[in-house]
């Protein structure tokens, strides 16, 4: 094992999937991570690189060369101790990261072969932890001062664990009935298992962070009250607000956001109707509208959940598609089938109220516009109809609203986003802000970065107070 | 956890529920709502707010059993809890001096009408109360109606108690001013109060629970359309122009899940889980 490699190793050690066939049946999860050996074998194909590339793409900049060496002398506590220095949530991250874009596209192997699989091999430390029980770190000298932070989504429970590592009383307020945001309503159970967000979730209470389910700040509290009780407040509600098309007969029963279509199956765990109370309705010919990871989220739960065919349409072509390249091909290893360049201009109602046709539009692409992408343009007189019964509407996801509304003083975006400075900090002394209600929609990891980066500004703001 | 402080049976599995919730009492205002989960397996069933008390820290519920989850609920005696109850939510009714105000309330949701009316009293409002049932012995809160408001009337749709349906409405909008009208109950009788009050321009309020998830704006299960426009009831609302609501779709969308929520409620009638 520890024989000097004579070469480099351009492949990358592949990870053991179910089968597309026997998955496209069951929610259990997709990818079945590395084995000791497989892990211990990556990572002995990373070159170790002084000026560590990889770091430079990691938005909370875990020493990802460090702990890949621990991996490879196997001293797998060590390395999961090395990267809890800087992320909380290793074994989300781990899964859902998109590593292809950050820490991985910077590797050096990355130009000879395939880069050094970073994601694979903390998903595989941090799996490795867990089965065992976590280590609880010391937590420092009790500072005596109290932060809330609203959403235990990424951002929150990531700035919540630091703040309480300083030695904060931190206290995260959750408008749902469990922790995880985007984490626990979104991501499903194939690709992110609901027991690894709970355990997580978990890690982080046993920093000593207190987690209130059921607590909407803007009605239960303001955020001016909870300014009364909390030397400072770090908003991370995110971007869950659905966005509809705003075509004719959208509001046909069987057409649902992605929001709605994976919050039924995710947190209130429909797949398992009626043995759990709430339900879900999935036609035989299922569409889903978009191009980005809900999209292709929404697509595989509606075929585990017993559709005979799903289509996916979206409006671009394959190049343009937001989601990540590996859910693309899990996606079609499965069977779910795209119709590129095709857009919907309406929904057609049986007299039931129910949907059972969409017009579509083909369409094809002309200048680049403000985001890059080559605009999609109708092709004049393309119309035809195509048959369906159930559609899951996935073109994305705007900021939640409520704070906004009720907070004097707030400045915000037109888009309904929260001004931050660098350092996340809000135009209210005191309130800082991070994640996807200040960028938009964007990655689990980024909002990860940005509640690292809030909660360092706040130890400096409580620090100088 | 959230306990039942009270648990009173008003008419045949329709259940008056007080729970122990002191921070969501103190900032409740009439309109507004909760969502409530029963157990682990447990749907979120969004309530409308029925009463306040402030000094006992609690809120009260009225919910008729009609499914499973409504039966699970039905089932909790008093010092039993809940672990969650998410409020309050939505927007809070626009409660002001209108003058004469028209509050019309059918089966279960007479309770948080009720709520309502007491607010309309204290802002100095004439208020002329109708409650409807199906058939006299579902009728609830006539008692405390009758105690708050000025004028009061029965109507059920068998004639069992009071007139018969709500045609009566018609001559009663005929004979008198009225300046606001607000409807609470079965889709269909909204409507039909919509109709009644239209030609007349008076102000009707529609407090509309559709089908629902979160609560809280994320899932759009509730949306409806108002003066052509989508809204979602759980944020923009639960009150609209009642004038403006197209109920058709809204009823459509009502019954989007009736053949599971049959499966579900016969399920559980034969022992599955959840019991």
């Amino acid at each position: 094992m520890s024989a000097p490699k004579p070469k480099i190793r351009k492949e990358v050690v592949s990870m053991p999937k179910q089968e597309p066939k026997e998955r496209s049946h069951n929610f259990n999860e997709v990818a079945l991570g590395y084995t000791e050996e497989q892990a211990v074998d990556e990572a002995g194909r990373c070159l170790q690189c002084k000026e560590s590339p990889c770091v430079k793409g990691c938005p909370v900049e875990v020493d990802i060369p460090e702990f890949i060496k621990l991996v490879r002398e196997r001293k797998f506590d060590e390395a999961i101790r090395k990267i809890k220095e800087k992320n909380s949530l290793p074994a989300i991250c781990g899964r859902v990261c998109p590593q292809e874009e950050q820490c991985q596209a910077n590797c050096t192997l990355g130009k000879v072969g395939d880069p050094v699989s970073v994601g694979r091999l903390e998903r595989f430390v941090a799996d490795w932890e867990r089965e065992r029980g976590y280590e609880v770190p010391q937590k420092s000298a009790s500072a005596g001062r109290r932060v809330a932070i609203v959403g235990a989504g990424p951002a929150g429970l990531t700035a919540a664990a630091d703040l309480a590592r300083l030695g904060y009383e931190a206290v995260v307020f959750e408008a749902l009935h469990k922790p995880g945001g985007v984490l626990i309503y979104g991501i499903p159970e194939f690709r992110l298992p609901k027991k690894i967000v709970e355990a997580e979730a978990e890690y982080i209470g046993k920093l000593g962070v207190t987690i209130k389910m059921d607590a909407m700040i803007g009605r239960l509290y303001t955020l001016k009250e909870l300014l009364q009780r909390f030397d400072a407040v770090f908003i991370g509600t995110g971007a869950g607000l659905p966005q509809f098309m705003q075509i004719q007969g959208e509001n046909l029963c069987g057409i649902y956001s992605a929001n709605e279509f994976l919050i039924r199956v995710n947190l209130m765990r429909a797949y398992e109707f009626p043995m759990s109370d709430t339900p879900i309705y999935v036609g035989e010919k299922v569409v889903v509208i978009g191009g980005g990871n809900v999209a292709m989220d929404s697509a595989r739960c509606a075929l585990r959940l017993g559709a005979r065919e799903v289509k996916i349409v979206y409006r671009r072509s394959r190049e343009e598609m937001p989601a990540r390249a590996e859910e693309i091909e899990n996606a079609e290893e499965e069977g779910i089938v795209f119709e590129f360049l095709t857009n919907p201009k309406r929904f057609v109602g049986n007299e039931r109220g129910w949907v059972k046709a969409m017009e579509c539009v083909r369409m094809r692409l002309g200048e680049p516009d403000a985001s890059g992408r080559r605009r999609p343009i109708p092709v004049e007189g393309s119309e035809f109809m195509m048959d369906v019964d159930t559609v899951v509407v996935a073109i994305g996801r705007t900021p939640n609203p409520i704070i906004q509304q009720t907070t004097e003083g707030l400045v915000v975006t037109k888009w309904g986003t929260i001004v931050v400075d660098e350092n996340g900090k809000t135009s209210i002394e005191g309130v800082y802000a991070g994640g996807d209600i200040v960028t938009g929609e964007a990655t689990v990891i980024s909002a990860m970065g940005a509640g690292k980066k809030a909660a360092k500004a706040i130890h400096e703001y409580l620090t100088k107070k | 956890m959230f306990e039942i402080v009270t648990k009173r049976e008003l008419a045949p599995h329709i259940n008056l529920f007080e729970f122990s919730a002191k921070e969501i009492a103190v900032k409740t205002k009439p309109g507004q709502f909760v969502i409530l989960r029963i157990d682990e397996e447990g749907e979120r069933i969004p309530l409308t707010i029925a009463d306040v008390n402030i000094e006992r820290g609690t809120i009260t519920v009225v919910c008729h059993e009609v499914g499973k989850s409504t039966k699970k609920l039905g089932r909790l005696k008093e010092v039993d809890g809940i672990p969650d109850l998410l409020g309050p939510l939505g927007k809070p009714a626009k409660i002001e001096k209108f003058g004469t105000v028209l509050c019309i309330g059918g089966g279960v949701f007479v309770a948080p009408l009720y709520f309502q009316v007491k607010a309309f009293r204290e802002m100095g409002n004439d208020v002329i109360v109708i409650v409807g049932a199906r058939t006299k012995s579902d009728l609830i809160y006539e008692d405390e109606m009758r105690q708050v408001c000025n004028e009061f009337y029965v109507a059920t749709d068998d004639g069992t108690k009071g007139y018969k349906g709500l045609d009566f409405l018609k001559d009663l909008l005929k004979e008198r001013k009225i300046d606001r009208a607000i409807t609470m109950g079965p889709i269909v009788m909204m409507k039909t109060v919509a109709e009644f009050t239209r030609p007349y321009g008076i102000p009707t309020i529609a407090n509309l629970i559709p089908v629902m998830v979160d609560g809280m704006g994320m899932c759009g299960a509730c949306r409806v359309t108002v003066g052509g426009k989508m809204m979602f009831a759980c944020v923009d609302g639960p009150d609209f122009d009642g004038h403006q609501v197209d109920f058709e779709e809204l009823m459509a969308r009502m019954k989007m899940y009736a053949p599971q929520e049959k499966l579900s409620f016969v399920f559980y009638e034969k022992g599955g889980r959840g019991l």
